[in-house]
């Protein structure tokens, strides 16, 4: 029973870094229809950005509460910047072209930052994980049975992960539908040429659901590497594709199914782990997308919409 | 196409019908290749006479395993800039040409294609994973150069030929190490194994340990897979906790036990940890922090050895790479001695006169133990079982065959 | 675009030579492939770098028909190579020591050889069949995810299968594969693309590619086209993979990963889609670059760290020369055209600019 409970933690705390990479995917391709394979690798160069400042600031500085907020400042405003910069210079010159010419060039950014990040060469940190200092001193906020040696742990960062995700998702969801600018995302992304006709600044808009979802990316990458205490120029790949097959479980594009898609992985590929055989984990996530897509091509919560002309 | 059908099934009758065994265990090459496969004495031929004696090496010096093979290019590279300073082999000075495989044993078959027929080596070294080492001994084997491995521990590369040699122990018998180390030393009667499932050296030690800690009276309470380059273990962590092991055996690569150690101290899973020569790695300690303390894993050398030769090693290769050798540069430097040993005692540098000379390897002194050769070409030698504490390594003891 | 003088390319009287059409190109390419054979057989490293061009070859002109005339983007070549390869391997290891009695042993063990490619191939077409009919239905986006997601579903399927060599791989298979043999398959796929690309179930296809609502719209069967052309590109990377099997010593998991996907995808984008003599090109290239570079390099001093450098270099380059080609040239080097097409017209025009 216990070890039950514990499968439920491990499985919700690692399904809330999916949703949080997962809004990422589903915010860009809401608004460009575009499936952003980088945005996994952007979170990897974000983690790396965390972990030099970490290192600048020294071991006493990088774990107090100034240190931890600059952290995450540091990569996120970081992973903005790249985001605006990759959008600006790679995507826009192709929005007009066939859709298989940018994701073609996604592909391309994709693997130049994960393996361009496995060099030895200058600043670059090489193909081995290294560890990621603990910014957040770990420490159990509650636990169940014999206190020295405890049958379930529930620790501060899985806390404080899930009321980040669960608080960024809320505020996403309002800022989509409660704000003029997100009225503009809804038109941008219902038809961008019309949108520009009716007078929004269409560049501007995608510029920033840019910069939005890789700073998100960079702030899920953190909670991430503080989680598994380590970072490695290929966590990108992997983790990017996981939360893209819980964007599209949960119904791509839409935010709240995001969310869902991703606690819904996690704890899919936990109790796999637990229950049924170890050695298939990874396959569990890619059968289950072919499974959605077949029975519901939508995702859970989406809906198939007749392609537009 | 109605037409064909019954074409078709005729024939098949015909291919049913006239199917046969084999009359003799075929040749490996048929027809052109018969040539080279029937008498490998001739490929590999005798260099034309130069004054420099070329080894080839074959080592995965990028991709995922890139730290193994630059460790053993390092060791290979001392060892051959100390035979040359040392007057070189027959008076000649000796060069290797290494070429990377990038992890993939189609690419180490192309390179070690190369070796033998461009560059015409008399004796390959190489590979460190035993799934390239396979690729290149079917090609070292059907040319008849001999082939030394520094590291690669699978039973089944030995077994391609009389060609192929090693100057390391095998995976049985480093399963069967660390299972008679938990029985007698640790006194284990419950054992949690967590695999890498994605490398075959991880699940042939598990094999091993299953077997032989079943037979000494232990029992193997559960066995967990994880792949390489996974960071999240919990689940496997919580499966194994529940059925409260006295130690966990995990045989994987450092990478990834570094990250196991800290999540298994997390979850509360305190007891002892215990690994193979995957190990060896400062980086293990970088990565695991203080959570392996306490902790055992089988090696081939200890570093702490107090052997002049050994030390003087370690700090030969200090100087020239400024790192602690782990065991894989400690066995690339012992295969690349064996090897010189071998062309100084040959009485030419042809094909099979150079394998008779590294059959004849006996007790010979390495800095990972003293090497002879059995008559399965493997290594017999005796392992040592190093303990974890401060992010350092300390001799606990050694287990002979 | 370009696509109508592609499609019509084959029908022009300067293009392809009509003699395409017909048996007569098998006629001409079997006694060239026995005597290339025949010339090569001193040679191992010649053969096996041959062998491994080829197969690059295979693959990269069958996802041409996908990635290429279909306008479709699969990720996971490289699985459906993998289940072809083990497959095929499997087939012959237990054929191993069975003969046909009424040939020589030569002869027959090349009969068994092509049982076992086209086991491969098939089972290879099914899996295609399979991950296609789902995401095909859908936008092209989903079918790299869905591609890419079974590459790894079969690398756990095979680390998992004691009859797959788990993940130290199939070794023993024997190893009957020659130049011809390979040859012969390379052959067979560039006429079924170039059959494809100029026949009407071809212009259904570039019709999808160039507009997929449009093609709808015409009474195109879009699901259905795009569904046929990934069951014939599966089924030749199928046979790529069981030649693959049958030449290489050894076949682990390490050899049909994402990456080896991403070169293929690179293979057909530099050569541009829709080329099939660029895909050719592009293969023959990026197979030789790094044996190129490793001569080059050892003719420089053997100890160089700067030919490791170019090897681990390699990779982000395919990644950034994905994103400068898209940006720069979308249609890859070729466009759709043909060899024979643009290679005419070049030569006079570059005279006449310089």
């Amino acid at each position: 029973m216990s070890e039950l409970l514990q499968h439920l933690i491990n499985g919700i705390s690692a399904g809330t870094i999916y949703a949080l990479v997962a809004l990422g995917y589903t915010m860009v391709y809401g608004v460009l229809k575009l499936i952003n394979f980088a945005h996994g690798d952007v979170m990897m160069v974000g983690v790396y950005m965390g972990y030099a400042t970490a290192f600048a600031l020294g071991r006493q500085a990088q774990s107090s509460t100034w240190g931890v907020l600059l952290i995450f400042l540091v990569a996120m405003g970081g992973c903005a910047l790249m985001g605006f910069l990759i959008e600006r210079f790679a995507y826009r010159p192709l929005r007009e072209k066939p859709r298989l010419t940018a994701l073609i060039t996604a592909i391309g950014i994709s693997f130049t930052l994960s393996y361009g990040f496995q060099l030895d060469i200058g600043f670059l940190p090489g193909s081995a994980p290294r560890a990621f200092p603990q910014i957040i001193q770990p420490a159990q906020w509650f636990t169940l049975g014999d206190p020295e040696f405890p049958d379930v742990v529930v620790w501060n960062w899985q806390v404080i992960s899930l009321v980040l995700a669960v608080g960024l998702m809320a505020g996403l969801q309002y800022l989509v539908y409660g704000t003029r600018f997100g009225r503009a995302m809804r038109a941008v992304s219902f038809d961008h040429r019309v949108a520009a006709l009716m007078g929004i600044p269409t560049d501007r808009v995608i510029s920033v659901t840019f910069m939005i979802g890789s700073a998100l990316a960079a702030g899920a990458g953190l909670l991430y590497a503080i989680k598994d205490t380590s970072v490695s120029p290929l966590m990108g790949l992997y983790v990017g594709l996981k939360a893209f097959v819980a964007a599209v479980i949960g119904g791509i594009g839409n935010v709240p199914g995001a969310m869902v898609g991703g606690l819904l992985l996690g704890l899919v590929e936990e109790f796999v782990v637990g229950y049924a055989a170890s050695t298939w984990r990874d396959a569990v996530a890619f059968g289950f997308l072919i499974l959605v897509l077949l029975v519901r091509p939508g995702g859970l919560f989406g809906r198939v919409a007749a392609e537009k002309v | 196409m109605r037409r064909f059908a019954p074409m078709i099934l005729a024939a098949f009758a015909l291919f049913a019908g006239a199917c046969e065994k084999k009359t003799q265990p075929a040749p490996s090459g048929e027809g052109k290749q018969g040539g080279q496969v029937a008498q490998p004495a001739a490929g590999g031929g005798a260099p034309a006479a130069s004054n420099t004696i070329v080894l080839g090496e074959v080592g995965s010096l990028t991709g995922a395993q890139a730290t193994f093979g630059v460790s053993t290019r390092n060791g290979i590279e001392l060892a051959l800039k100390e035979a040359n300073a040392a007057g070189g082999v027959k008076g000649k000075k000796l060069e290797v040409r290494v070429y990377d495989d990038q992890g993939k044993p189609e690419e180490a078959a192309q390179a070690v294609t190369r070796l033998i027929t461009q560059d015409k080596v008399v004796l390959i070294l190489g590979e460190v994973a035993s799934s390239n080492s396979l690729a290149m001994a079917e090609k070292a084997q059907a040319a008849g150069v001999p082939m030394i491995t520094p590291s690669s521990t699978n039973p089944k590369v030995t077994e391609k030929g009389e060609y192929i040699f090693r100057v390391c122990f095998i995976d049985p018998f480093q399963g069967f190490v660390m299972a008679k180390f938990a029985r007698e030393h640790l006194k284990a009667d419950r054992v949690a194994i967590l695999q890498d499932n994605k490398s075959a050296y991880s699940i042939g030690l598990t094999d091993v340990f299953t077997q032989k800690f079943t037979e000494m009276g232990g029992k193997v309470v559960t066995t967990q897979s994880y792949s390489q380059g996974d960071t999240n273990f919990r689940a496997q962590l919580t499966a194994i906790k529940k059925e409260k092991p006295q130690a966990v055996y995990v045989p994987g690569y450092y990478n990834d036990v570094g990250i196991i150690a800290r999540q298994a101290r997390e979850m509360g899973v305190t007891v002892p940890l215990m690994g193979g020569d995957g190990w060896d790695s400062d980086k293990l300690y970088e990565l695991a922090g203080n959570a392996l303390d306490g902790s055992y894993f089988s090696n081939h050398y200890s570093p702490s050895d107090p052997n002049p030769k050994v030390q003087k090693f370690i700090s030969d290769y200090k100087a020239a790479y400024g790192a602690v050798p782990d065991a894989l540069a400690a066995l690339g430097y012992d295969a690349a001695k064996v090897a010189i040993a071998a062309l100084e005692r040959a009485k030419d540098l042809s094909g099979p006169a150079v394998r008779e000379a590294i059959a004849q390897t006996k007790d010979f002194p390495g800095v990972a133990g003293t090497i002879t050769l059995d008559q399965n070409r493997n290594a017999v030698k005796s392992a040592a079982i190093l303990k974890i504490a401060n992010g350092k390594t300390e001799f606990v003891t050694t287990i002979h065959p | 675009m370009q696509t109508a003088s592609a499609v019509s390319g084959s029908g022009t009287p300067s293009g392809v030579p009509a003699s395409l059409r017909g048996i007569l190109p098998v006629l001409v390419a079997v006694p060239v492939l026995l005597v290339l054979d025949w010339l090569l057989s001193n040679s191992p490293f010649a053969n096996y770098l041959l062998s491994i061009m080829a197969v690059n070859i295979i693959l990269a002109v069958s996802l041409n028909i996908v990635n290429g005339m279909t306008g479709q983007f699969s990720i996971g070549h490289a699985g459906f190579m993998a289940v072809g390869a083990y497959l095929a391997g499997v087939t012959s290891l237990a054929l191993k020591d069975v003969a046909l009695s009424f040939l020589p042993v030569a002869v027959s063990d090349q009969v068994f050889l092509v049982v076992a490619l086209l086991v491969g191939g098939i089972s290879a077409a099914l899996a295609g069949f399979l991950v296609g009919l789902p995401s095909l239905r859908l936008r092209g986006d989903y079918l790299a995810i869905v591609t890419l997601g079974f590459g790894e579903i079969i690398r756990v399927a095979v680390t998992n299968t004691e009859a797959f060599g788990r993940a130290l791989g199939l070794s023993g298979i024997p190893q009957t594969s020659s130049v011809a043999m390979v040859g012969f398959w390379v052959f067979l796929v560039v006429l079924v693309a170039r059959r494809i690309a100029g026949s009407s179930h071809g212009r259904s296809l570039w019709a999808i590619r160039e507009d997929e609502v449009a093609a709808e719209a015409m009474g195109v069967n879009t699901t259905g086209y795009k569904v046929r052309a990934f069951v014939v590109s599966s089924f030749f990377a199928g046979v790529a993979g069981g030649l693959f099997a049958h030449f290489v010593p050894i076949i682990n998991p390490g050899s049909f990963t994402f990456v080896k996907s991403m070169e293929i995808v690179v293979m057909v984008v530099l050569g541009g889609l829709g080329s099939t003599t660029g895909a050719i090109v592009a293969a023959v290239f990026l197979t030789l670059l790094p044996e190129g570079l490793r001569s080059a390099f050892s003719a420089f001093g053997s100890e160089s760290t700067l030919a490791q450098q170019v090897d681990q270099i390699r990779m982000p380059v395919y990644g950034l020369l994905l994103v400068v080609l898209m940006l720069s040239r979308p249609q890859g080097l070729f466009g759709t055209k043909e060899l024979w097409e643009v290679v005419p017209r070049w030569i006079p025009r570059r005279r006449k600019g310089m």
